[in-house]
């Protein structure tokens, strides 16, 4: 007796496929071998295990540390130390004063003081929310060689005339206060006046702190071995102070802002803030910065994000290992044959592919990235070394990007491999193709121009999507691959590992539907 | 022993990627090797260039390949099932190890020899022309210098010892993929979290115990008692990883299944 045997009923429609159904067949494949998940669990753990321990380290040089930087703003760590001549003032009005002269003191070794002065040195009128470090601000100064400038909120800086200030030629300034509006304005005469900016400080407070200020970030030292920066003072003298509009003078106050002059510079043994008053002025003396904290030598001691994302290099090999073997082991095991007879159109199957091995790789990078940056900010924190705080986006961009990474270098091992065959060249391939150009451009083996080259034409740019220090026109730092400044922009460095991972990935595509299995 | 020697050989002969992959290996150390000569320049005394280690560069790249060629001895047998007939020919699974590290041994010392010596020679060409002058305190390069033959003798080995830590490492785990990634992550990934590490005894210590930057402390001609481990301290570090990676190989290949 034989029964009849019915058709199964198929669900897709025939020819069509399904890309679903594909889609779920890889997952399969990936989810049932048990190395891939271990190895991608491992690789979960290896990155948070090597944040861990490039953290473990405490502050052996300054136990205690100045464990917080202050944050401005926009969210940045910011330094915010300067010598302040300050009252409070109620309402709308107007500062003016002319700077007639700026000059300083660089320290340049333990008995090796001497006249200079930082290109950066700020002298002028400030109208600062509050005392504390931090606080919002707009500001109009004379700088050391930068002519005169407009600031505020810590990261923005409009130019203004340019020239240095001297006793004959002195510069007048006038900052006016109308709501939260701040417009800043130059003179050389104190009589015809032109504007060089203004700024908007929604929620500013009703009586700000306004006042005189000076301050001096640390000025670059080139010696044999390197760039390093010796601590600087500078002095301003101010000779007509004049409150105009809705303020009236009352007496003037003079502070220190900040306990010490933060990442950026530090008063030296024999050089310390002060005012005196001149005539109708003051003569102020200052050292630190208002300005956003940078990278670098300029910032030594202070951890970063990426520090504490330093294992996804560790991940991304794990991750490499995974992605090409998840098409090798196909041909060494002869399931190519199945898997192509099960699905003749094997351009489908590469993505398939891509697409189960790129999402898993992606998920961890975030989910190590989402566990190290917290952790390893308090970590730091708790070993006495100062974190810099970034703004929320970008911290988020760091942790995406920490996936976009890891899936973008599983993919182009799953392409080399395709294209190869043989999964230990490609995985050879992938991390001399991102590890080693990383290397040689932070390791100061090469020379700085042929370390940007490294990094934008090979596929280690990609590591620029976890660069969280940002690089400002009016900070002075080394600004190269070995102070973890990279020469391409997050999102193009991306773009450019993308690039290769694409571009192999068509060519996988190509040879895997010429070939035979 | 000697014939399982000439079978590792004929092994490692007859398998055209192999004489490609060893011909990379010298092309590339040469080429690396030259790009950073050509690039790197000294503009007055005491600017802390190290011609030697400078020109030998390359061996960063080199040690890349001779570690795939090391993997894919003792890989490729396990993927396709030859590790079997290669154990029922040479029952003694030592003799095996020691034949295999032979051969790989007598193959990149040949091959890391003549990347040497030629990234060497490229160096001495290239570098008086990028400021490594006499007026600059540079000697010219040459291996009657006790320092620049100890950096040269130094690199063959150190290419040497890397390929049996690849040989150890496929040894345990058995696949050429995990096995490179392993070596890999050894060499390149120590250094860049040395990087990071912002306690210096633990960077010096880091540095003295990863292969790669102890090995290379080897290449050092300049401000050598400056380094976080001597010389030959250093290449004997990168040995003991390679005699530890082996010696593991060799007893999970006598006490396993193949």
């Amino acid at each position: 007796m034989t029964a009849t045997l019915t058709p199964p009923r198929t669900t897709a429609r025939p020819g069509r496929g399904g890309f679903g159904q594909l889609l779920h067949a890889e997952w399969t494949k990936f989810r049932t071998v048990r190395g891939w998940v271990w190895s991608t669990v491992g690789a979960v753990l290896v990155i948070c295990l090597v944040g861990l321990l490039a953290t473990a380290a405490g502050n052996t040089a300054d136990p205690q540390g100045s464990s917080a930087l202050p944050v401005g703003p926009g969210g940045e760590a910011v330094n915010d130390s300067f010598y302040f001549v300050h009252q409070k003032l109620r309402g709308d009005g107007s500062i003016t004063v002319s700077v007639s002269s700026l000059s300083g003191v660089v320290q340049r070794g333990p008995d090796d003081s001497g006249s200079g002065l930082a290109p950066w040195a700020k002298a002028g009128v400030v109208v600062k929310d509050s005392l504390d470090q931090g606080s919002s601000y707009a500001a109009v100064m004379v700088t050391g060689r930068h002519g005169v400038r407009m600031q505020y909120d810590y990261t923005h800086d409009i130019a203004g005339a340019s020239g240095a200030v001297s006793q004959e030629a002195p510069q007048w300034l006038r900052l006016q206060r109308t709501g939260d509006t701040l417009t800043g304005y130059e003179s050389a005469d104190g009589s015809s006046w032109t504007e060089v900016g203004r700024a908007n400080l929604s929620g500013l407070s009703a009586a700000p702190e306004v006042g005189l200020f000076v301050t001096s970030p640390s000025v670059e030292d080139e010696t044999g071995t390197g760039t390093g920066f010796a601590p600087a003072v500078a002095t301003g003298t101010f000779d007509e102070v004049a409150l105009g509009g809705g303020w009236t003078g009352g007496s003037w106050a003079s502070d220190q802002v900040g306990r010490d002059a933060g990442t950026s510079a530090s008063y030296s043994q024999d050089t310390h803030g002060g005012a005196t008053p001149s005539g109708g002025g003051f003569e102020v003396t200052g050292a630190g910065d208002i300005a956003p904290v940078v990278g670098g030598p300029a910032g030594s001691g202070v951890r970063t994000v990426e520090n504490f994302l330093v294992g996804a290099f560790a991940g991304l090999v794990v991750m490499a290992v995974v992605g090409a073997g998840c098409v090798t082991v196909e041909y060494r095991r002869g399931m190519i044959g199945l898997t192509l007879a099960a699905s003749p159109r094997r351009g489908r199957v590469l993505v398939a592919k891509g697409l189960v091995v790129g999402t898993v790789a992606f998920l961890v990078g975030v989910v190590s990235a989402a566990v190290m940056v917290p952790l390893g900010g308090q970590r730091s924190q708790a070993g006495g070394f100062p974190v810099l705080t970034v703004p929320a986006a970008t911290e988020l961009r760091v942790v995406a990007g920490t996936g976009l990474l890891l899936a973008a270098a599983s993919v182009l091992a799953l392409a080399v491999g395709a294209l190869l065959r043989r999964a230990a060249v490609a995985v050879t391939v992938v991390v001399v193709g991102m590890v080693l150009p990383y290397l040689l451009a932070t390791a100061s083996v090469l020379p700085d121009g042929a370390s940007r080259w490294l990094l934008r034409v090979t596929p280690a740019a990609g590591f620029a999507i976890q660069q969280s220090v940002g690089r400002y026109d009016q900070v002075v730092t080394v600004y190269a691959p070995s102070s973890g400044y990279f020469p391409l922009a997050p999102w193009t460095g991306l773009a450019v590992l993308c690039a290769y991972a694409g571009v192999s990935f068509a060519a996988a595509v190509v040879l895997l539907r010429r070939r035979d299995a | 022993m000697r014939t399982a020697g000439r079978a590792e050989w004929t092994k490692l002969r007859t398998d055209a990627t192999n004489g490609w992959l060893m011909l990379g290996m010298v092309v590339l150390t040469l080429a690396a090797g030259a790009a950073v000569a050509m690039t790197s320049r000294c503009d007055a005394t005491g600017c802390g260039g190290d011609p030697a280690r400078l020109s030998l560069t390359g061996v960063l790249v080199g040690q890349v390949v001779v570690a795939i060629v090391a993997v894919l001895m003792v890989g490729d047998e396990y993927s396709t099932g030859m590790i079997q007939a290669t154990l029922a020919a040479v029952p003694r699974r030592l003799t095996v190890l020691f034949s295999k590290s032979a051969v790989l041994t007598a193959v990149t010392l040949v091959a890391g020899t003549v990347s040497v010596l030629g990234s060497l020679l490229i160096g001495g060409l290239v570098q008086p022309g990028r400021g490594f002058t006499e007026d600059h305190g540079f000697a010219p390069l040459s291996l009657t210098d006790g320092a620049t033959l100890r950096a040269a003798v130094g690199s063959v080995l150190y290419l040497v010892l890397i390929g049996l830590l690849g040989l150890g490492i496929a040894l345990v785990v058995r696949n050429s993929a995990t096995a490179v990634g392993i070596v890999l992550a050894l060499l390149f990934v120590l250094p860049i979290l040395t990087q990071v590490v912002a306690d210096p005894d633990c960077q010096r210590h880091l540095r003295q115990i990863s292969p790669m930057t102890a090995g290379l402390a080897v290449q050092t001609t300049v401000h050598v008692d400056e380094l976080p481990i001597g010389p030959w301290q250093g290449l004997g570090v990168l040995a003991l990883w390679a005699a530890g990676a082996l010696a593991a190989g060799g007893r999970l290949l006598g006490a396993r299944d193949a």
